[in-house]
C-alpha cells in the first residue's frame, strides 16, 4: 500500500477479488432454474388434475391447488430439503409459489428462539409482508381503475 | 395412447416450458444484477398484476395452466383478476376483491408456517 491512496487500494483490492472469484456459470445456473422451475409447475399441474378428478372446479380448484403446493413448500422447508434445492436451482425454487411458502416458513422457524410473538409471528412476514403490501395496494388500484374507467 | 392422454401430456409440456421460462427470466435477472430473492418476488408479483390488468396474462393462463399460475406472477394474476371481477359488482367488492381471491394462499402460508415452527427446530445450514 506504499504511496497509494486508500481509494486506489480499494480499487486494486476489488480487482484482485474479481480475479479470484469463481466465474458465474450462467448456462448451468439458467438450465437448473429452467428445469426445476418447470418441474415444480408440472407438479402443480399434476395436483390440479388430481383435485379435478376428486371433484373440485373453478376458483375452488385453483385455491386448493395452491394450498397443497404451499403445504409442500412449508413442509420441505421444515425438513431442510428446500434450502438444498434452492442452492442448486436458484430462481427455479424462488419464483414458484413454493418459494413464497419457503420465505414465510424459514424465518418463522429460525426466529422461534426469539419468542413466539416478536420472534416467530413478527419475523414470519419479513419477505412475504412486502409481497402482501405491494400486492394488496396494486390490487386495490386495479379494482378502482376498472370501477371508474 | 388415446387423444385424451396425449392432450394431458401436452398440457404438462406447456406447463413445464412456460413455468420454466418464467424462472429462467428471473435467473437471468439475478445473474446480471444484484437483486435479492425478496425483490425478485415483489417485482414478478407486480408484473403479474400489471400484465393481468392490461389483459395479457389471462391468455397465458389459458394456454399454460399451472405453468402460469404456480410462479409468483400467478399470485399477482389472482389479486388483479379478483379485483377486476369485484369491480363489476361495485365499489366495496372492487376494494376487497383482490385479497379475497388471494386469501387461500395467504391463509395456507400462515397456518402451515405456524405448524412447521411448532414441529421443527432451526438447523444450521449445511453448505
Amino acid at each position: 500500500m506504499t504511496g497509494k491512496t486508500s481509494e486506489n487500494f480499494n480499487k486494486n483490492y476489488l480487482n484482485y477479488v474479481k480475479t479470484q472469484d469463481p466465474p458465474t456459470q450462467h448456462f448451468k445456473n439458467c438450465a437448473a432454474a429452467f428445469g426445476v422451475g418447470g418441474l415444480i409447475c408440472c407438479i402443480g399441474q399434476f395436483i390440479r388434475y388430481m383435485l379435478q378428478y376428486a371433484g373440485l372446479s373453478g376458483d375452488e380448484l385453483a385455491g386448493a391447488t395452491s394450498i397443497v403446493l404451499i403445504f409442500l413448500g412449508c413442509f420441505l422447508t421444515g425438513l431442510g430439503v428446500y434450502d438444498r434445492i434452492g442452492r442448486y436451482a436458484g430462481a427455479g425454487s424462488i419464483v414458484p409459489i413454493t418459494g413464497f411458502a419457503n420465505s414465510v416458513t424459514s424465518p418463522a422457524i429460525e426466529f422461534k428462539t426469539e419468542g413466539w410473538i416478536y420472534g416467530m409471528a413478527a419475523k414470519m412476514f419479513t419477505v412475504a409482508g412486502a409481497i402482501i403490501v405491494f400486492g394488496v395496494f396494486s390490487g386495490v388500484l386495479v379494482g378502482l381503475i376498472y370501477l371508474f374507467v | 395412447m388415446d387423444a385424451e392422454m396425449l392432450d394431458i401430456l401436452f398440457q404438462f409440456l406447456k406447463a413445464f416450458v412456460v413455468g420454466g421460462g418464467i424462472c429462467l427470466i428471473a435467473q437471468i435477472i439475478i445473474n446480471f444484477t444484484d437483486l435479492t430473492a425478496g425483490k425478485i418476488l415483489v417485482f414478478f408479483m407486480l408484473a403479474g398484476v400489471a400484465l393481468t390488468a392490461i389483459g395479457l396474462y389471462q391468455p397465458l393462463v389459458d394456454f399454460a395452466g399451472a405453468g402460469a399460475t404456480v410462479p409468483i406472477s400467478g399470485f399477482g394474476y389472482l389479486l388483479a383478476s379478483g379485483a377486476m371481477k369485484g369491480a363489476e359488482k361495485g365499489f366495496f367488492s372492487a376494494i376487497t376483491g383482490s385479497l379475497a381471491a388471494a386469501s387461500a394462499g395467504v391463509t395456507a402460508a400462515v397456518v402451515f408456517a405456524f405448524l412447521m415452527a411448532l414441529i421443527f427446530k432451526s438447523r444450521t445450514k449445511r453448505n
